[in-house]
């Protein structure tokens, strides 16, 4: 597997060797920096929103006020039908075997922690997902997801969510996977045994990761194709690839920017890597703490990274990794690198051929260990503190401007409140998008032209509401119109009410 | 709206020809469309109450359309529409845009590689026109990126319409009543009917190609019972990790507009379509293809670039045969990522075939008129 992402190394290597990329090696002059003075990295996210002191802890708004209680031996997914959107899914200690998907807002899905026991879904290894949801604002906490295909939780373009204290072991491709999303919590979540990445966040914006204790995967925490995330506090150990920043290509977001990696635990990541034939990450080496590919302003600060066989620090772009396709969209190279002070210890003990090429064409003859690797154009980049390091590759980085990140809390924005719309403006949206397709002002298609219908409904808009959800025949020579029951009953008003206003 | 202009006589002001020809353009705009003060046609859809991440248009259920566009004048929809049924579009006269993207079949043809001029094998499928506005890359290898650059290519492709743009300009100028329409429609124009005016009526027309009524889109909008359980099951195969479709065909559209490296079979006899790489110049790119709407989908039969699957079911059961399972022997392909092994068991592959039927919605199909400006039988 290791072979695959780091195939082109040795090319590189050569052209080292050579003294074509650099010709210099000489020994930097050693500057000191403290951590805990100094400036503060400004970040890469500025929001009108105030942020309350501490920060955003909360993200999907108040609490709803309706809550259902699911016990043992019934449906969480019957309990979520029967939901009005804004309602607490409370399920008790138990074992459920089934799929839940949540595709309108304001769901949470609370499991009930009785003296450890949990709420449990266990797809038996039959089931595909455990959670999926589309839903904005949608909380998932203290559940046990186990023995899944696909996912644990997986969410498509839900905004505002939160996802914590959860047990997720052995549930397929990933743990935690939001996608397109935008504003999230990831927090105090246990993920292992992932075939993938136990928390994925994928082409999603304004995200918190921390906390969470992640191990035996193939990726810890990968954060792709997705801007301002903070990956915080956690504990993530014995996977392939502990904490992953990546652009993917070929997808349509395409950049990775602005990620802070700090103050995690990044453990002896050395687990044998069972990623699947095809899969990106099935290219990671095994034994690799930190992996930044083609990510832009990617900081690293503050954490301990140890016992990782390969190295502390993989920095790479798209070139040099060979099982990667090109994107004539997506910039390649990993910019703007800023690794600041971070304790590295014992890594690189067993690290792979190409890297100690890297090393030799630097002038390290023999590779006892290795913190920071870097190969491919990373331009922009910065780190201080160089001299603590065994590093390949980044001779050329500046020298940081900025120690720490401490100015920057997180990225999270007040819950994004659904937008308005008027009851007039969705009439004409409905009316244009919908009922235009049969009526016009005063021609005949379809349907009859809506001056008739203005004359027989004129000071009437609830009787033509009524009417359009549940139409009878009226008129010999037109055809029977179906009914509009799908639109709420606001809608099918507010279109009335539109149609009978309209002059022309 | 075109039975409308039966009864609604519409005044041929500025008309240089009698109005006995009887071709008058629609001066109301297509629905779900809005006429605005300026005069032109802007979309209107329930999905702009939405959002999606950094304005792309990709995401879940309530997910907001990628940027499209719009902003034409209904007389450039509807000249667009004349032009688009008119065989006086190919060198021969005996093919018409509609030959390929026929409204009865789905804006396809049916016909597993189309058939051009003289008999041509066009080489691919006809690719579906509906919700051709909002996409930003045009032919399977995304070689086009306009509307009005892809007109260019089939009506000039010797194995499709066979036109030259010196042929195409004569026949349009040599017809009155199109120099009628052309003028109505373009009025700042001097003289002469010009290619691009041809192309902007064009794209106009088939940016009026909208569908997005779907009993899918009614679940979406909030009306849980738009879908049966087999759909709703259907969905959720379709959206899951395991089977992974939405990852390239994402909804709202159930497409991400990217191009993808799949693997697909070609049919007996055919060489292999290297397809992207030949547009990017990468041989990463072997054997890309856009990936393509699942809208309507039911309606185009058979599928893939070549038609190589006679059935929706074909195509399905394609990507759970497994990784690269088609991929000649001895070539490297570098086969998309979500390309896997996700063995679905057969219901499954039923419950995304019913899914996939939900995504039909052809209520807004357009009128084919009953003549053409140049006279030539409609085919």
């Amino acid at each position: 597997m290791k072979k695959k992402l780091f195939l082109g190394l040795l090319g590189v290597a050569l052209v080292f060797v050579a003294g074509a990329f650099y010709g210099r090696v000489s020994k930097q002059d050693v500057v000191i920096s403290s951590s805990t003075g100094g400036a503060s990295y400004a970040g890469g996210f500025k929001t009108d929103a105030a942020a309350p002191a501490g920060g955003i802890r909360s993200v999907a708004g108040p609490a709803p006020t309706n809550i259902v209680v699911v016990k043992d031996g019934e449906s969480i997914q019957s309990a979520i039908k029967a939901a009005p959107k804004g309602t607490i899914i409370r399920v008790m200690p138990g074992t459920y075997h089934e799929t839940v998907y949540v595709d309108k807002d304001d769901i949470r899905i609370i499991g009930v922690i009785e003296k450890g026991r949990r709420a449990v879904l266990d797809g038996e290894k039959k089931l595909n997902d455990a959670i999926l949801y589309s839903g904005n604002n949608f909380v998932a906490e203290n559940l046990e997801i186990r023995n899944y295909k696909g996912n644990g939780i997986m969410g498509q373009a839900g905004n505002n969510f939160e996802i914590r204290n959860n047990v997720i072991v052995d549930s397929g491709v990933y743990g935690i996977f939001p996608q397109l999303g935008q504003n999230g919590i990831v927090e105090h979540n246990v993920v292992s045994k992932i075939a993938d990445a136990a928390i994925y966040i994928g082409m999603s914006d304004n995200i918190l990761v921390a906390h969470n204790d992640v191990f035996d995967s193939v990726a810890g925490i990968e954060i792709e194709n997705s801007r301002h995330a903070i990956v915080e506090h956690n504990y993530v150990h014995n996977n392939s690839g502990g904490l992953l920043a990546f652009v993917t290509p070929g997808l349509p977001i395409k950049d990775t920017v602005d990620v802070i990696f700090r103050k995690n635990f990044v453990v002896g990541n050395n687990h044998v890597n069972f990623g699947a034939k095809g899969s990106t990450v099935a290219g990671i080496p095994a034994g690799t703490g930190i992996l930044v590919m083609a990510a832009d302003d990617v900081v690293i600060e503050g954490n301990v990274i140890s016992d990782n066989k390969v190295a502390g620090v993989i920095i790479t772009d798209h070139a040099h990794a060979s099982n990667i396709t090109i994107d004539p969209e997506s910039d390649p190279n990993s910019d703007r690198v800023k690794i600041l002070e971070n304790v590295m210890l014992n890594n690189g003990y067993d690290t792979i051929t190409e890297a100690k090429a890297l090393a030799l064409a630097d002038g390290i003859m023999t590779v006892k260990n290795l913190d920071i690797v870097r190969v491919g154009p990373s331009p922009g980049s910065c780190i201080i503190n160089r001299h603590q390091y065994l590093t390949v590759g980044v001779g050329d980085f500046a020298d940081c401007e900025f120690t720490n990140t401490a100015s920057t809390v997180n990225y999270l924005l007040p819950p994004v409140p659904p937008r308005e719309i008027k009851p007039g403006e969705r009439g004409k949206v409905v009316f244009l998008g919908i009922c235009s397709g049969c009526h016009i002002y005063n021609g005949r298609m379809i349907g009859p032209p809506i001056q008739a219908i203005q004359a027989l409904y004129l000071d009437n808009p609830q009787g033509l509401a009524d009417y359009i959800a549940k139409p009878v025949k009226k008129r010999e020579d037109y055809p029977e119109m179906p009914p509009q029951d799908y639109l709420d009953p606001e809608t099918r008003l507010a279109v009335a009410q539109y149609m009978l206003q309209v002059t022309n | 709206m075109i039975l409308s202009l039966v009864l609604v006589t519409a005044a041929t002001a500025g008309a240089i020809e009698p109005a006995s020809t009887g071709f008058t353009l629609n001066s109301l705009c297509p629905p779900s469309f809005e006429k605005t003060e300026a005069g032109v046609c802007e979309l209107r859809t329930l999905y702009q109450f939405y959002d999606s991440l950094e304005g792309r248009g990709v995401g879940g259920t309530r997910t907001a359309l990628p940027p499209h566009r719009d902003g034409f004048t209904p007389q450039q929809i509807d000249l667009g529409r004349y032009l688009f049924f008119d065989p006086v579009l190919s060198g021969d006269g005996t093919l018409s845009c509609a030959s390929c993207h026929d409204p009865a079949r789905g804006l396809s043809d049916g016909r597993p590689r189309s058939i051009g001029i003289h008999g041509a094998d066009a080489g691919r499928a006809a690719p579906t026109l509906w919700n051709v506005a909002f996409l930003k890359r045009f032919f399977w290898d995304a070689r086009a990126d306009s509307l009005e650059a892809q007109a260019s290519g089939p009506l000039y492709s010797q194995k499709e319409m066979g036109n030259t743009p010196a042929r195409l300009l004569a026949s349009l100028n040599g017809n009155a009543t199109y120099r009628r329409l052309f003028q109505e429609t373009f009025p700042a124009g001097r003289g002469k009917i010009t290619e691009q005016e041809v192309f902007t009526a064009l794209t106009a027309f088939q940016t009026s190609l909208v569908s997005l009524n779907s009993r899918y889109d009614r679940y979406v909008h909030g009306y849980d019972a738009a879908l049966s359980e087999r759909e709703i099951e259907g969905l959720n195969v379709f959206r899951s990790f395991v089977a992974r479709c939405s990852e390239c065909h994402t909804p709202p559209l159930f497409t991400n507009e990217q191009i993808a490296v799949i693997g697909m079979p070609e049919p007996p006899g055919m060489p292999f379509d290297v397809g992207a790489e030949k547009t990017f110049g990468s041989p990463k790119l072997k054997g890309g293809f856009k990936v393509p709407t699942l809208r309507n989908i039911t309606r185009t039969a058979p599928y893939s670039h070549d038609g190589a699957f006679s059935n929706l079911r074909a195509a399905v059961d394609f990507y759970n045969k497994g990784r690269g399972n088609a991929v000649p022997q001895g070539m490297h392909l570098y086969l998309h990522w979500h390309i896997s092994d996700p063995n679905l068991t057969e219901a499954e592959v039923d419950r995304i075939v019913d899914f996939l039927g939900a995504l039909t919605d052809e209520t807004f199909l357009p009128q084919e008129p009953a003549r053409v400006p140049s006279g030539l039988a409609l085919n």
